[in-house]
């Protein structure tokens, strides 16, 4: 064939494939935003749902979901930050450490129904801290512990050698290395790794519907129960309630975790600066 | 090999104390011996120069004197290194406290990404410095020292990483300056920045030595002839061969007279 006719055919190929990716994302993007729009309004996100058909507003629900996403990100954040600072600098490199990393990653991709049920069973159950946020926000833990740990890890490993280098030559220990060089100039990667992971818990369902409840209801200590904004949405739509409030929770839904990314962006850019 | 090295070694030692004394030094990467058989002594308060083709370990044996091939695992280091007759392998001796004593300065100008100050004043902060009086004249002091105080002094506080590669590198000798280091290691510094700042560099080098000993790896033979009093000329002769000391004297002998052929072949450019 034709060089020339081949080029064209390859590029054709590649501009469809492209072009499908870039209609999907606006599709779902703009069907949603079209028959959610005309819900968001002050009262809608600022009340209460009443009524047998959940009208009114969602208020109850964005707070259950920030106040689990807050706290889950409180644990995860200091546990799954030292542990890779461990792997990363202090471990002897080997096959230890290479089966934690492999562990670590088989934990992200674990389906999350798995990790509710697991959350159901030894936090709601055995623990006997029945549904509440602190349930729901252990077992998230679990979903966002490999996520931040691998993002902190590629973050320490991205700091130059010479910088460390600079830092032994002045008569640092290993740990005023750690502490006060490699760890601030990784800050930003971790940060976007953190804000990532909690853009993953904010959309999260199915640990959540296992480990919170699905009562409405206002959460004030981390042992009161909930309803998060996907459980929200789930049970409008999936039992015909009110369609209507169902994409106007995922408009609102779609809206925080855009902004969680784009925080991810302003830090990573922030990181790519200064390196 | 080793009576010869000897020879130069009291020669070269005769006006001045010594401050670093090599003895029988060999060194390994694992089972790769890098360097053979050197003997050596750093005068103090003076410019030595390591000259020598690429790959003959004079970056390495640099490295032993302040234990920075620690930090490399597999590597191990025989023979006995003195910084004022004081054995640095020895099991009392903590490398950290050693490379306070002993500064380096290395290819690639590699501020930390913060200001210009929590640069230089890092080091003084690592050794308890706290009061801010005390470090604004430290970092001052350093700063004139390593020949950019004028350049810097009314933008302290912005990133060291903004700075040009040249100010980049003497902030790192300001850094260094900044925990008085009484010997400082040089590795190639100059081969990464431009012609003005290697000016700049050679100058306060000459300042530098009325209080600290510097060792200067340089593959610039002319750089070598203007900063240093001493020149050691390091060789591998055959690839996979531990590297030797060729030959160490005054530096202004080594370029008019040397007595090893090899030497002669080189610093006339016959080979490397």
């Amino acid at each position: 064939m034709n060089k020339s006719v081949t080029n064209i055919i390859a590029l054709s190929i590649l501009w469809l494939a492209a072009g499908i990716t870039v209609v999907v994302l606006f599709a779902v993007i703009s069907y949603v935003f079209v028959n959610g729009i005309s819900q968001i309004s002050p009262a809608f996100i600022f009340t209460w749902p009443h009524g047998v058909n959940a009208e009114g507003g969602v208020w109850p629900t964005i707070v259950s979901t920030m106040y689990v996403t807050v706290l889950a990100m409180l644990i995860v954040a200091p546990i799954a930050v030292l542990a890779a600072v461990y792997l990363a600098e202090y471990a002897v490199q080997g096959r230890l450490v290479g089966m934690i990393r492999f562990a670590a990653d088989s934990l992200a991709s674990v389906p999350s129904i798995v990790m509710g049920l697991f959350g159901l069973a030894l936090f709601v159950e055995a623990a006997g801290l029945r549904f509440s946020m602190l349930s729901a926000a252990l077992a998230l833990s679990f979903l966002m512990l490999p996520i931040v740990m691998r993002a902190t890890e590629e973050a320490i490993r991205a700091v130059p050698k010479y910088i460390r280098w600079g830092s032994y030559g002045l008569g640092a220990t290993k740990w005023q290395t750690v502490s006060r060089i490699v760890i601030p100039a990784a800050m930003p990667r971790i940060i976007t790794g953190i804000i990532l992971a909690t853009g993953r818990a904010v959309g999260e369902t199915a640990v959540v519907i296992y480990t919170m409840g699905q009562a409405i209801n206002l959460p004030i200590t981390p042992l009161d129960s909930g309803r998060p904004m996907t459980v929200h949405l789930y049970v409008l739509a999936m039992e015909g309630i009110n369609l209507p409030a169902a994409y106007g929770t995922a408009l609102l839904l779609m809206v925080l975790i855009l902004g969680f990314n784009l925080g991810a962006r302003y830090f990573l850019r922030r990181a790519s600066k200064r390196m | 090999m080793s009576t010869d090295t000897f020879s130069h070694l009291s020669q070269a030692a005769d006006e001045r104390p010594d401050k670093i004394t090599v003895k029988d030094l060999s060194f390994h990467y694992g089972d790769f011996q890098a360097l053979t058989d050197i003997n050596v002594g750093i005068s103090s308060k003076a410019v030595t120069a390591f000259i020598g083709p690429s790959g003959c370990g004079k970056s390495t044996f640099l490295r032993c004197f302040n234990r920075m091939n620690d930090l490399i695992p597999g590597t191990r280091v025989d023979g006995l290194v003195t910084l004022d007759d004081q054995d640095i392998y020895a099991p009392g001796v903590d490398p950290v406290d050693l490379r306070r004593r002993v500064g380096m300065i290395f290819q690639q100008p590699n501020p930390f990404p913060m200001s210009i100050y929590d640069n230089v004043a890092y080091g003084p902060r690592l050794h308890g410095v706290k009061r801010k009086a005390e470090l604004d004249e430290i970092v001052e002091r350093s700063l004139e020292r390593a020949n950019l105080w004028k350049e810097v002094k009314d933008i302290l506080g912005r990133n060291g990483l903004s700075l040009s590669g040249g100010q980049q590198q003497r902030l790192c000798i300001a850094r260094v300056l900044a925990v008085e280091p009484e010997v400082m290691l040089m590795d190639e510094p100059c081969s990464a920045i431009d012609p003005t700042s290697v000016q700049k560099i050679e100058d306060l080098m000459a300042e530098l030595t009325d209080r600290i000993t510097i060792i200067i790896v340089t593959h610039n033979m002319q750089q070598a002839a203007r900063v240093s009093e001493y020149t050691a000329f390091f060789l591998q002769e055959v690839a996979g061969e531990p590297a030797v000391l060729v030959e160490f004297d005054r530096t202004t002998n080594i370029f008019t007279s040397p007595k090893d052929r090899r030497t002669e072949d080189y610093i006339t450019g016959r080979f490397g």
